[in-house]
Parts: structure tokens; C-alpha cells; sequence
């Protein structure tokens, strides 16, 4: 499999209006024989903040990793900027623009906080963002940056490893539920940053529980249930029933992309 | 007196093994595995210096330099190639593995060089030779350099680990390998650049015990796994100082033991190892528990 | 999940789950018949042959248990050669006594499991690598301490006393069933544990520690009586070998030699299989005997072979053969009888291959 060439000139990483930047086709996931995602299919266009949502195992954590490498289709593409990166390992993914801030933020604990952007910093793409940039934006973040990562709070892990990602210059943000774990003042102030993020160019793709969060933030959501879409708009076209019947999976939901009844269970 | 001599003797050795040790204890900090072979690759390099010798009659300092290198090449060769094979598979596969090799290595040894003992640059001045402190304390040259470059060596791992890119690299993929993934970098050549550290830093020791002893086949395991892994237990899991402490308590342990029965020198390392087993498993300088 | 359409019962009301095969009698008498063969040997080949084959049972009796280590409870131990070494110490400690060698041999054994227990609890707590070094330390060290001891030998070791008084063809006769009664025996042994719920523990360990345990089953548990049972084991092939040598020397019952034969013959075998053991010693005394002149050439080549069938045919060479021809010769596993379906094998073959 021939690798995608870095398209994108030093700095300007955005895709051509209306062409999708990131492209999910079909995806179909296995954990071991459980079916994870049953055909997943998104287009996250360049410069927006595109939300997955859905309850507890529906399958956006999985969604997310997968996008990101960490986990191989059983079938589907995954395309950045129209180039197939689906057999790509993580780290090559990581290089090319795909950068994912795990679930549990995931910080190097025994690194310090700077030691933790260096690290981030190590395979960076060009662009904006540098480890100066990171300490102009979340300024608590300059006085501690000697501070050993496994000793900062939630919130404070949160953000360095936002700025861990946001310093090897993405294209593509994925953000794994931020909200876990954090108080709702914190989470706000997190999601706050979104636009100055967003205005260095960035496109984000994130996974969130809280669903009025993400309704907040995002210009389109898809909601999953069983590893299915049951649906996807932009949240000014959607109402709070057809969320919730979408999220619990109530009879009669007739909402556009949802997917047809699921197959029988593969043999073991 | 002669305890003075013993206990000086034994410390001093301690950084002998300290240099069997960070390697390993480097590793398993890294990967969550030890490498079975670690000591008989160790025996390689000195077998390797020793034909370098012979072939080349290049002064038995200058074999270090050409053969350290060497081996820390071959380490990360050996790493990418067959021990993540190995650890894509599972941590028992590797330890399987890894356990072959070092059988096959020791009888490759023992097939080719038979079970001869041999040993390094045994004419030099500085292997033969030691200076004397008062009438009792007599301390072999060879010892002090061999002190003097394990600390040498784990300064400079330290400085390493601490300030360099790839010591960082290798911090984070120990601390979460899947985190460093996502942040671009390629864990199984962080596991190659760790793997090059730890068979350069036991070849280093390798030479350094055919000067001070000799080698044979079976020392790779009788000698440098089992002395390496106790240094490592006894100084603390996790730390690269506590290696030359536990090398240092073990050497101490096996001097004081050959004072009182000239056999019992090794038993008494390993009861001292299994001592802080017992009473505190994490070692001496650990303050995490062992999970 | 589809919803439900028709008045169909549940599928899962109409599945059955047996214990095995309806031929599991057919195995049993088939191994009596092969035992018993096999305890008529002595009667029909000459002394050579019975010696090569107490060998034979030596190695299987040690791969079996090294296999229960390994293949079921996760457990890589490359210090069983401790066990070995003391299995023949106490054969020959109770001989100094006046003991029989063959009446010691069952004490030998016993006394090797309970010696299994304290070390089990000194190394148990470490991680898989270093637990695997802390079995070599355990090993180095009781052979460091029995050389101590010049009563019984030494460094140098000593004869087998209580052996002088047989006729030398039939000590070749009771040695040779010594060491089927003990390959039997722990074969049968280790056929009744993974029958046992016990077995269904070990056999989730197997295939999956972390939900194993998760699920609740007493990992910890299973593990210090597998480790208690293959010190056991060990102890009385140790046991065996002294009396087959008709002397005792530390350097050659506590070798590490022994780890690496029992290894590489269940890791050629197959892991996780009790066949597995029995195909892999096959392969080891053929290479052994072919190439016994070599010297060290046999392991050399036994290491390579195990090398990659670890990494490439993780199943080992029963595993090739079970998974085309469907073949159990010991009935451990699950059948699951579903509507109108042939039966199905569940949990006979380790899941990760």
C-alpha cells in the first residue's frame, strides 16, 4: 500500500471548500467476534467541528480509534483529503495530519508537562502551532510546565493533552470524550477553546457523552446505537426528540442515515 | 582486615554488574519483558572481541570500541526483527522465544568453541596488576576502571533518558505505548533504540568480565542473567542507579560469603537477593509496589 | 439485534452442552490396550530399546507439566529443573536411609510438591520476565545448597545406594516401569484436572487471562496448584532419572538442559494441548537419537525448530493436526449440540494462534 503524499503546503493545511477532509466509508469493526460498528459512514468537511454522539457501547470510541489506527476494519475505508489511508499504523496516520486525543487523557505520567509537548513536538507536521503557541493559549500552563504530568488534575491533564496533539499540527483533530471524568465548569472552559483552536484551521471530529455539549459546539452530529447510525444533521435541523429517540433507539425512528436492520450474528 | 578487603573487593564488583543490569532493567522498563539472552549476547560480544583480537591483533582497549558498536547494532537488528515478532504475539511467546535463543546460543558456543573458558587481554598490565592501600588492601586496576566506566555509563544513560529526544521517546512509550502512538511516534523503533542501549551496555560488561574473569559458554546465564536480574531486584525495579546499589549489595554479599567459606560466594548473593524478596520486593530504592 | 418476528422458540432453549464425544469409552480402552502394551515391552525388546523409552518418559512426563505451566496457566518456568534435581535428591536422601529407590519414588514426588509451595510464594508475586529469571535463581540456588551437603555427595554427587541388590535385568525391567507408572500417572492426572472445574479455569487462563479474571475464577489459585502439580511431576521424573542413571550429580539433575528439552518439546508439539506434549517428545527423541553423536547439535536444532514454531505455528505440530482432522485423543473439551447442526467443538484449542 503506497502511502498518501503530504498534499498540503507548509502551513496551509486546510482542503478545498466542499470536499470532505476526512471521509469514513462503510466501516465495519469487530471486537474479537462482537460487531462494534455495523457500516459507519461520515464526511467531516475541512474547518468544521463534526460530533459523534450516542450512549454508552454504541460504538464511538471505536469509531474514533479506528479512524485513528489504532484498531483495523474488518471492512471500509478511512480517507484523508481523498487519499486512503486505512492500512496506515497509528503513528504514520499521526504524521499525516490524524491526531487523536485518546480517552482519559492519557498523558506520559511520569514526563513532565513540557516534556509531554516535546514528545508531541517530536514528529511534528509544519504549521502554526509550537509549544510556545500552546503556553500563549492555556497560560496557567507556562508556570507548571516542570510539573510532572501524573500530578496535575483532570482538567489540567485534559488541556496539556490537547496541547500535546495540537503541537504536532493536525489536520484533523479527534477528540475522545473530553467530558469524562471532569466537572461541567471545566469541560465548558475546555470546549471554550474550541474556536480558538478552529481558528488556526484545524478540523475537528470528537466523541462526546454530553450531548447538549456537543449539540453547543458542532456545525453536524451523527448519533450511533449499536454500532449503527440512527442520526445524522446539523443540530439546528434536528429536534431534541428525534435526538433522544435517535440516542435510545425508540421505535419509529425514521430519521435520515439510519442504517437498515442488522444482519445475523457471524458464527464463532 | 581482610573483611575491609572483601567488602572494597565487593563493592567494587557491583559496578560490574551494574552493568549487566541497566541494560535489563532498561528493558523491561520499556517492554514489559525481559529478553531471556540478554547475558549469553553479553558472552557473544566477548567471544566476538576475542576473535577480533586474534584476527586483527588490535590493541584488547581498541576491541571495545569496535565491537560495542557492533553489538548495539545487532541488538537493534535483533529487536525489529525477531523479539517484536515475538511480542506482537504475546509476553510468553517473547519469553519462550528468548529462552530458545539463549539455548541455542549456549550450545552454538559450546559446539563451535567448545567449553573452554577463555579469557580477554589476561598479559595486560592493567587486568594483572592492583595497588596496594596499607599493608591488607589490595585493589586490582581492572576493578576501579570497570567502577569508574559503570558510573561513567549510567551517568550518561541518565543524561540520555532525561535530555534527549529519543530517552524521552523511550519514557513515554514505557509510560504509555499506545499514547505515543498517537502522537506519531513508531514504538517498535523506540524499541530498537532501547534494545541497542541494553546489548551495548551489556557487551560493555561482557569484555569487561572476560578481562576480569574469563568467559565460557554457560556464563551468559550462571553469571551475567542471574547476578543482573538479583542487582536488579535487590537496587529496586524501575531504577537505573538502584542497579549499581543492587550491584554493589550483591557483590558485597558475594565477597563477604567467599570470606567465610571460599564456596559460598555466589550462594551468598542469591540469599541476600532472595532476603530482600521476602522482606521488600520492591527492592531497595522503589517506592512503588510491586504489582 | 433483530426483533423478533415469528413465534420461533429461542434458539438457545434448543442447544445442548455434553461433556464429550460419545467415543470417549473407545479412548479409554484404546489407552489401556496402548499402556499395557507398553508394560509388556520389557518382555519382548532388548534392554536398549526399554532404556531409550524411559527416557522417552522422562522428557513426556516433564513437557506435560511444563505444558500445564505454560500452555494453561500462563506460567513460563525456566527453573523447573529444581524440581527435577530434587525429586532424585530425595530419592537418594531416602536411599542413604535404607529406603528402596522405587518405594521412594512416590515420596519423592509428594515431598517436591510441598517443597513447590514455599517457592511459589517467593516468586509468584514478580511479573512473567521476572518470574521466569526468579525460577533460574530458585534452581541455581538449591543446587548451590545441596552441594553443600558431602553426605550426599557434594559437588561431586554419588551412586544410588539400594541398587546393588537387583538383578541388573530386572532393575532395567522395574525402572522401565517406573517411569510408565509415572508417565501414566501424570498424564492421567493431568487428563482429570482439565476435566475438573478447575480445568475450566485453567483453560480461560488460557485463552484469555485479564477476563478470566474478571469473571471471578480463582486465578491465583489455579495457578499455585498448577505449579504445586508440575513440582510434582518434575520431582518424580527426577525421580525416574536417578534411579535410570543409578547415580546422582548436581550439575546433571539440576541443568538447565531439562527446562530446554521440556520446553521445546511442548513448544514443537503444541502448547495448550495435552497431545501436544506426547507429538513434541517424539520429535525430541527421534532428533536426540539421530543425532546423538552431535553433541550439542540436537538442542541447537530443537531450539531453532521451537523458536519458530513459536512464532509462526503457534499451536505447534498437534495443533496442525487437530485443526484438519478434528482429532482429540483426550476428551476435555465441550460439545455444544445446536438444532439441526452437527455438533460443535467448544474451548479445545487455545485461542490465540
Amino acid at each position: 500500500m503506497t502511502e498518501p503524499a503530504t498534499s498540503a503546503p507548509a502551513g496551509d493545511y486546510r482542503a478545498a471548500d466542499g470536499t470532505a477532509l476526512l471521509e469514513v466509508r462503510d466501516l465495519i469493526v469487530h471486537h474479537g467476534q462482537l460487531r462494534a460498528l455495523d457500516g459507519i459512514s461520515l464526511r467531516v468537511l475541512a474547518g468544521e467541528v463534526y460530533a459523534i454522539i450516542g450512549a454508552n457501547g454504541a460504538g464511538k470510541s471505536t469509531l474514533l480509534r479506528t479512524i485513528a489506527g489504532l484498531h483495523q476494519p474488518t471492512a471500509g475505508t478511512v480517507l484523508l483529503d481523498g487519499e486512503d489511508v486505512t492500512a496506515l499504523r497509528p503513528e504514520r496516520r499521526a504524521r499525516h495530519g490524524i491526531v487523536m486525543v485518546p480517552e482519559g487523557r492519557r498523558l506520559f505520567a511520569s514526563l513532565s508537562v513540557e516534556e509531554n509537548l516535546k514528545v508531541g513536538a517530536a514528529y511534528a507536521r509544519p504549521g502554526p502551532w509550537t509549544i510556545e503557541r500552546v503556553y500563549e493559549t492555556f497560560d496557567w500552563m507556562r508556570d507548571r510546565r516542570g510539573q510532572r504530568a501524573g500530578q496535575l488534575s483532570g482538567g489540567e491533564q485534559q488541556t496539556v493533552a490537547i496541547g500535546r496533539a495540537l503541537v504536532t499540527n493536525p489536520r484533523v483533530l479527534l477528540l475522545d470524550e473530553l467530558s469524562l471524568g471532569l466537572a461541567p465548569v471545566i469541560v465548558q472552559r475546555i470546549y471554550g477553546m474550541l474556536p480558538q483552536i478552529l481558528a488556526t484551521g484545524l478540523t475537528v471530529l470528537l466523541v462526546e457523552q454530553d450531548v447538549s455539549q456537543a449539540l453547543r459546539v458542532a456545525s453536524r452530529i451523527q448519533c450511533l446505537l449499536e454500532g449503527r447510525t440512527t442520526l445524522e444533521g446539523s443540530p439546528g435541523d434536528v429536534t431534541a426528540e428525534q435526538v433522544e429517540a435517535a440516542y435510545f433507539g425508540l421505535a419509529g425512528t425514521a430519521a435520515p442515515g439510519a442504517a437498515s436492520p442488522a444482519p445475523e450474528g457471524s458464527d464463532p | 582486615m581482610a573483611w575491609v578487603n572483601a567488602i572494597i573487593q565487593g563493592v567494587l564488583t557491583g559496578g560490574l554488574y551494574a552493568l549487566f543490569a541497566c541494560g535489563l532493567s532498561l528493558l523491561f522498563g520499556v517492554m514489559k519483558v525481559v529478553n531471556l539472552a540478554h547475558g549469553d549476547l553479553a558472552v557473544v560480544a566477548g567471544y566476538v572481541a576475542i576473535g577480533v583480537i586474534t584476527v586483527t591483533h588490535i590493541p584488547v582497549l581498541w576491541s571495545f570500541i569496535i565491537v560495542v558498536p557492533v553489538m548495539a547494532a545487532a541488538g537493534y537488528a535483533l529487536q525489529r526483527s525477531l523479539i517484536q515478532r515475538a511480542l506482537d504475539r504475546s509476553v510468553l511467546t517473547t519469553l519462550m522465544v528468548t529462552f530458545g535463543l539463549s539455548v541455542v546460543i549456549e550450545n552454538g558456543l559450546l559446539q563451535f568453541f567448545t567449553a573452554n573458558s577463555r579469557g580477554i587481554g589476561a598479559s595486560l598490565g592493567l587486568v594483572q596488576d592492583s595497588f596496594s592501600i596499607g599493608s591488607q588492601i589490595q585493589i586490582a586496576y581492572l576493578l576501579v576502571v570497570i567502577f569508574a566506566v559503570a558510573v561513567v555509563v549510567l551517568l550518561g544513560l541518565q543524561y540520555f533518558l532525561s535530555k534527549s529526544r529519543y530517552g524521552r521517546l523511550i519514557r513515554a512509550v514505557a509510560d504509555d505505548q499506545e499514547a505515543a502512538q498517537l502522537a506519531g511516534a513508531d514504538y517498535r523503533h523506540v524499541f530498537g533504540i532501547a534494545a541497542a542501549l541494553a546489548m551495548g551496555t551489556v557487551a560493555l560488561g561482557g569484555i569487561a568480565y572476560g578481562m576480569y574473569s574469563q568467559l565460557d559458554p554457560t556464563t551468559g546465564t550462571d553469571t551475567i542473567l542471574l547476578f543482573a536480574f538479583a542487582a536488579v531486584v535487590i537496587g529496586g525495579l524501575g531504577s537505573l542507579w538502584g542497579t549499581l546499589l543492587g550491584g554493589v549489595v550483591l557483590g558485597v554479599a558475594q565477597q563477604v560469603g567467599a570470606q567465610i567459606n571460599i564456596s559460598y560466594e555466589v550462594l551468598a548473593g542469591y540469599i541476600v537477593f532472595l532476603a530482600v524478596l521476602i522482606i521488600r520486593p520492591q527492592g531497595l530504592t522503589s517506592r512503588r509496589a510491586q504489582s | 439485534m433483530s426483533q423478533a418476528t415469528a413465534a420461533r422458540p429461542h434458539p438457545a432453549l434448543q442447544a445442548r452442552v455434553t461433556r464429550s464425544q460419545r467415543n470417549v469409552a473407545w479412548t479409554g480402552a484404546v489407552a489401556l490396550i496402548v499402556v499395557v502394551v507398553f508394560a509388556l515391552l520389557p518382555y519382548i525388546v532388548y534392554s536398549g530399546t526399554t532404556a531409550i523409552l524411559v527416557q522417552a518418559f522422562i522428557v513426556l512426563t516433564m513437557a506435560s507439566m511444563w505444558n500445564l505451566l505454560a500452555g494453561y496457566a500462563g506460567l513460563v518456568s525456566v527453573g523447573q529443573q529444581a524440581f527435577v534435581g530434587l525429586g532424585a535428591y530425595f530419592v537418594l536422601i531416602l536411599g542413604l536411609n535404607g529406603t528402596s529407590p522405587f518405594a521412594a519414588l512416590p515420596v519423592a514426588a509428594i515431598a517436591c510438591g510441598v517443597a513447590a509451595l514455599p517457592l511459589w510464594w517467593l516468586v509468584s508475586r514478580l511479573r512473567s520476565g521476572y518470574f521466569a529469571i526468579a525460577t533460574w535463581v530458585m534452581a541455581a540456588t538449591i543446587m548451590l545448597v545441596i552441594e553443600r551437603f558431602s553426605s550426599i555427595g557434594g559437588g561431586t554427587g554419588m551412586p544410588l545406594p539400594g541398587i546393588a541388590g537387583f538383578n541388573p535385568v530386572l532393575l532395567t525391567a522395574y525402572t522401565y516401569w517406573a517411569g510408565l507408572a509415572v508417565t501414566v500417572v501424570a498424564m492421567l492426572a493431568i487428563y482429570l484436572l482439565l476435566r475438573s472445574r478447575l480445568g475450566l479455569v485453567l483453560t480461560a487462563i488460557r485463552d484469555d487471562e485479564t477476563a478470566a479474571r474478571s469473571s471471578g475464577a480463582r486465578v491465583g489459585l489455579a495457578r499455585l496448584l498448577v505449579f504445586v502439580v508440575a513440582g510434582a511431576g518434575c520431582g518424580a521424573a527426577g525421580a525416574v532419572l536417578a534411579i535410570s542413571q543409578l547415580q546422582v550429580q548436581p550439575s546433571a539433575v539440576f541443568s538447565v538442559q531439562w527446562t530446554a528439552e521440556m520446553a521445546f518439546a511442548t513448544i514443537i508439539g503444541g502448547l495448550g494441548t495435552i497431545e501436544g506434549p506426547i507429538v513434541g517428545t517424539i520429535v525430541y527423541m527421534v532428533l536426540q537419537q539421530t543425532l546423538a553423536s552431535y553433541n550439542a547439535w540436537y538442542l541447537i536444532i530443537l531450539g531453532l525448530v521451537a523458536i519458530f514454531v513459536a512464532l509462526f505455528a503457534r499451536r505447534g505440530l498437534w495443533g496442525l493436526v487437530d485443526t484438519r482432522l478434528n482429532l482429540r485423543l483426550f476428551p476435555v473439551g465441550y460439545w455444544l449440540h445446536d438444532a439441526d447442526e452437527r455438533p460443535r467443538r467448544l474451548l479445545s484449542l487455545p485461542r490465540r494462534g
